[in-house]
């Protein structure tokens, strides 16, 4: 499905700030995988999801999903294949525009859009039917500007919107992080449920190392650039924390040093 | 008072031919949320070459279109600095802004200023009347209508600026429309969503500038004359009647109702105008004048922003 070879990128290049945020990552996932990712203060995670996405030029390696190279494609052309949920809730909606009219955007994603109109009178059913399962009351207020919603329910409604129009590949970055634990609980339920319920394809980064552990079918740990562990089926299913923490110091050679992680242990 | 009357009805017929530019600025500026300095050129652009064509023997209505195309032009010029060459909008507004003078120059063989007092424009073919006597040489159509310039130019204005309205009412409902809103509501979204966000903003560049042309074309044929220089401070012009118009549509949802409020705030604009010149101010002040509407209308939520949050400050610390 997703094939990940050997992709490598540094951020400035050659100046005193030089970063190297990957230094050779290899993925390969298969169709219904839902990869969840963890790892340290930069150790690569977001990055590695923005390459998929192609917010930036990798600098060598090669991305593909289901035999395509899109390594070098432009991020809205990758858009097709590509549902995407953001850690700030603020990016993901168009705060100006009403919830239906997010909605069509969404459904359109990675279609060429025309002269047709923007929101047809019989989608509404299916946003309504949609909106319903969030279980958040918004297919009642279909017509309210996004930008009257709580951060929560927008980041809800992101995710309905990444997977409206099914996408070959789901990327997560920290989509729970900036939510109070509730509606961070909430909204991971749903993702789970999505994900699992219409067997998509998905890599979920997150700082909580328990929800790494309990949600989907393998685990990937990140740091410095590399994937540094690897573990997928009944061994992840019986990991604790305290294992991921060893595993850590073992592959990495040091603590795992995340702020956020450890105040959510 | 019938003098008071007949400067009334000329500043509302300005204002809405001025109406068509605001809604040109009101894309760039409300929808795609950058301030595009390009208008000021563009306008004297669409004027000065809807003149020369007029001059030249071209029938005004096609003069007036080749006159849209131009501002499309121009508009893609600043479009393509700004994506396809990074150049921040406002930089790239102000270098097409500068070379549209030497280039108006130009279209104009070097004359800063071209009178249409005789020619044929879209608004005189609607002319019969001066003051209160005939037109002997206008046609029998024109004299059965019996409408002076300023009524011609109102009329055709408000026909121009109803379509206008509708077009984009049906345009930003579209596909592409929504696009190219939600680009200027949030670039990211729209492009995880498979948008090319260059090319809205590219277009809405260009529609932009095109209306802005537009505009300049019917200003020059109502006023008679094209000038090189009669775009400058159109942008602040704009932005007044942006500015005021949202005061008379506060609670305005409806996008027709929006867009129609850049052109009734052009109208208000044009007559506030047309009253302090009345009342004796200078008219070279009027520039100002302009500058300070804007600048008060952007200062206003700043300010009150800060009054409430000075005001919700307690030291004891507020009761939940």
């Amino acid at each position: 499905m997703l094939n990940i070879v050997n992709v490598r990128k540094t951020f400035n290049k050659g100046t005193i700030n030089e970063k190297k945020a990957l230094r050779g990552v290899n993925l390969h996932l298969d169709e219904g995988d839902f990869v969840t990712i963890i790892g340290g203060n930069g150790a690569g995670k977001s990055t590695t999801l923005n390459m998929i996405a192609g917010v930036y030029p990798i600098d060598s390696g090669k991305i593909e999903i289901d035999g395509i190279n899109i390594s070098r494609e432009p991020e809205y052309k990758r858009a097709k294949y590509i549902g995407r949920v953001f850690q700030d809730p603020m990016l993901g909606t168009a705060a100006d525009m009403e919830i239906q009219e997010n909605l069509a955007l969404a459904l359109r994603r990675g279609q060429k859009r025309g002269l047709g109109w923007g929101i047809k009178s019989e989608e509404k059913e299916i946003y309504h039917e949609q909106l319903k399962r969030l279980g958040l009351g918004l297919e009642d207020r279909m017509s309210s500007k996004v930008g009257l919603l709580s951060g929560g329910q927008r980041q809800a409604l992101t995710l309905l919107m990444a997977t409206l129009k099914k996408p070959k590949l789901l990327l997560l970055d920290e989509h729970t992080a900036a939510l109070d634990p509730k509606t961070a609980a909430k909204v991971l339920e749903l993702t789970n449920e999505m994900v699992t319920g219409e067997h998509l394809t998905a890599l979920m980064v997150t700082h909580n190392m328990k929800d790494a552990i309990a949600i989907g079918n393998r685990l990937i740990m990140m740091n410095n650039g590399k994937i540094i562990y690897d573990v997928a089926g009944d061994e992840k299913k019986n990991l604790t924390v305290d294992d991921l923490l060893v595993k850590f110091s073992e592959a990495a050679g040091e603590e795992l040093s995340n702020d956020r992680m450890m105040l959510a242990k | 008072m019938n003098g008071l009357l007949t400067s009334l009805m000329g500043a509302t017929a300005q204002g809405v031919l001025w109406g068509i530019m605001a809604l040109g600025v009101y894309i760039t500026y409300k929808l795609l949320k950058i301030s595009d300095l390009t208008v000021d050129g563009s306008f004297a652009l669409g004027g000065c070459v809807c003149a020369v064509l007029i001059l030249g023997g071209m029938s005004p209505a096609l003069a007036t279109l080749i006159a849209i195309i131009a501002g499309l032009a121009a508009g893609a010029v600043t479009g393509i600095l700004h994506t396809v060459f990074n150049i921040p909008a406002i930089l790239s507004g102000i270098l097409t802004q500068i070379s549209l003078w030497s280039i108006n120059l130009r279209i104009m063989s070097g004359k800063s200023n071209l009178p249409l007092l005789n020619s044929e424009t879209i608004i005189s073919f609607f002319v019969g009347r001066s003051g209160s006597s005939t037109i002997e040489s206008a046609s029998g159509f024109a004299k059965a209508l019996g409408m002076t310039q300023s009524t011609a130019s109102l009329i055709i204005g408000i026909v121009i600026a109803v379509v206008i309205v509708a077009i984009l009412y049906w345009f930003f409902g579209t596909e592409i429309g929504s696009a190219l809103r939600a680009t200027g509501n949030n670039e990211a979204m729209i492009r995880a969503l498979g948008v090319n966000t260059n090319r809205t903003k590219l277009l809405a560049l260009m529609i932009s500038n095109a209306l802005v042309s537009f505009s300049g074309a019917l200003v020059a044929q109502s006023q008679k004359y094209a000038d090189v220089g009669m775009g400058t401070g159109a942008i602040v012009v704009a932005l007044a009647s942006i500015v005021i118009g949202e005061v008379f549509f506060k609670y305005a949802r409806n996008f027709a109702l929006k867009l129609t409020s850049a052109v009734v705030g052009a109208i208000v604009y044009f007559i506030i105008r047309a009253v302090v010149l009345r009342l004796g101010m200078n008219a070279n002040d009027m520039k100002l004048l302009s500058a300070i509407i804007v600048a008060v209308s952007l200062c206003i939520p700043v300010v009150t922003q800060r009054i409430k949050e000075k005001q919700a400050y307690s030291e004891e610390g507020g009761e939940e």
